[in-house]
């Protein structure tokens, strides 16, 4: 499986199966296009190139022919044989811990409601954080390296208790062998000297939030009486990052389809002086009045090539910033087992509620019916899990006959269940953004290799 | 070659049957969360 296409003027083909990537000229572009999909070179259709020189199309064959011999073109799937073992029993190796089920914003777009997630306002007690510290280290087998995401509603409305927890993490971590690397996103409104200088000592990312001009986060950022919140949090998350001295960060953002523009969104960030940036689309119940729509997918398709236009430029004249959503490891990045089911959400990864509840992931939070068990007693026997666990590229059918597959790895289970009703049909408008995302990505890597 | 140039050879297939050691970063993928896409991964082991 191949995919070609054309951006900003160039020909790029990705082979799917061996990740390799080529830039080609018109003339080979054109050939490759008379190549059927198996690999092999369709007669009929190349007396259609009659304007090409006759030397000019050998040459061109000879070239792709030389791919495909040494497995760069039209790869055959190596990989079934080994998913077996890649698809057995997993392990838990990450907790999202729901330390507020509060927060101190009302964002209109917010998937958790005004932080309560469809349940009552709760924090959640240090007795809590610890049995969950427990519960992961019991079910993380021999996993070493271990993640805990302190996340809410707003994290920091609890702060005693991230402290307490990161502190009984660390002293669980030596008698058990494990490494434990935290996170923690917030949305900066009570970051003071003292939290920062907490976070940079014991995070090993933080995520502020943030959504670009001071206009597009008004609108939709506002704080508990109304008024926007751009003016109060830009200085702490200057200050935040300034202070992170090199470690890991990212200012991020969402935007909606009021504000389908967002590429000005991320240049602002940018312009502010971030130069860890984050602005995907958001997660809305559709008809909502934020969600991408199929009538908006052309809007946003453009501007992203527009901002990897402008990315490109700015990174090459003295103005670099990582766009997270622009960046792509070719050469070291994930094994091709990782790349099956990425996040792991119900089985490797899960959301922990303050009252301990297990959930598999964040999103899911609220939704009983995925209700997995609890910290306490560990998993219920909830079948759901399983479907969890089978979910992968291959037992996808849009994904297994996709081509972006090793690269978004299935895309967000729970948004195929919000607009399908099913973790195995992914979300089409998802799909198609994330796609143009890889295609701007590859892009830029041909560029910066020039 | 003339008509084509290589961006990035076979990576994917590549050690294959030593994938899978379950080390690496969990990926979110959207909402809030931002600690990964899959692409931009690191392999622990590289």
């Amino acid at each position: 499986m191949i995919h070609a296409y054309k951006i900003h003027g160039e020909n790029i083909v990705l082979d799917i199966y061996s990740g390799s990537v080529h830039l080609l000229d018109d003339i080979a572009y054109d050939v490759l296009g008379c190549y059927d999909s198996d690999g092999t070179l369709n007669p009929s259709k190349l007396k259609e190139l009659a304007k090409y020189d006759e030397t000019q199309i050998n040459e061109a064959i000879a070239e792709i022919e030389y791919l495909i011999d040494n497995k760069m073109l039209f790869t055959e799937d190596p990989f079934t044989e080994m998913l077996p073992a890649w698809t057995k029993e997993t392990v838990v190796k990450a907790l999202c811990l729901h330390i507020a089920h509060d927060c101190n914003l009302r964002c209109s777009y917010c998937f958790a409601g005004t932080g309560e997630y469809m349940g009552h306002r709760s924090l959640m007690s240090l007795e809590v954080g610890k049995k969950a510290i427990d519960f992961l280290i019991e079910n993380s087998g021999n996993r070493r390296n271990l993640e805990i995401d302190f996340f809410g509603g707003e994290p920091l409305m609890n702060f005693d208790v991230v402290k307490g927890i990161v502190e009984y993490a660390r002293k669980r971590e030596k008698e058990s062998g494990k490494n434990f690397r935290f996170t923690i996103t917030t949305n900066a409104m009570l970051l003071d000297e003292e939290k920062r200088a907490y976070i940079n000592e014991n995070m090993h990312n933080v995520v502020l939030s943030l959504d670009g001009r001071k206009e597009v986060n008004d609108a939709v950022r506002k704080r508990v009486d109304g008024t926007g919140s751009y003016d109060r949090i830009l200085p702490s998350i200057k200050k935040m990052v300034e202070e992170r001295a090199g470690k890991d960060y990212y200012v991020r953002g969402t935007f909606t389809r009021k504000n389908l523009d967002f590429g000005a969104d991320v240049l602002h960030l940018a312009d502010l002086g971030f130069d860890q940036i984050s602005v995907e689309p958001v997660v809305a119940a559709k008809d909502s009045g934020f969600d991408i729509r199929n009538e908006d997918l052309k809007a946003v398709c453009d501007e992203y090539e527009r901002l990897a236009k402008e990315y490109v430029n700015r990174r090459k004249n003295g103005q670099w910033f990582n766009f997270f959503h622009f960046m792509i490891d070719l050469e070291g990045g994930p094994c091709i087992a990782k790349r099956l089911r990425g996040c792991g959400s119900g089985t490797e990864y899960l959301a922990v509620t303050p009252e301990g509840e297990l959930y598999p992931c964040h999103q899911f939070v609220g939704h009983k019916e995925f209700l997995l068990g609890n910290v306490y007693e560990g998993f219920n026997g909830n079948p759901i899990r399983e479907s969890f666990r089978e979910t992968n590229v291959y037992t996808k059918p849009q994904c297994n006959s996709c081509w972006a597959k090793f690269y978004c790895s299935g895309g967000c289970a729970a948004n195929a269940w919000q607009f399908n009703k099913d973790i195995k049909i992914p979300y089409e408008i998802g799909c198609e953004l994330e796609k143009k995302r890889v295609e701007c990505a590859l892009w830029i890597k041909a560029q910066e290799s020039k | 070659m003339k008509h084509i140039r290589t961006i990035n050879k076979s990576t994917l297939n590549q050690e294959i049957r030593k994938a899978g050691c379950g080390e690496c970063q969990t990926s979110c993928q959207s909402a809030c969360k931002t600690s990964c896409t899959v692409a931009n991964q690191k392999c622990e082991r590289k």
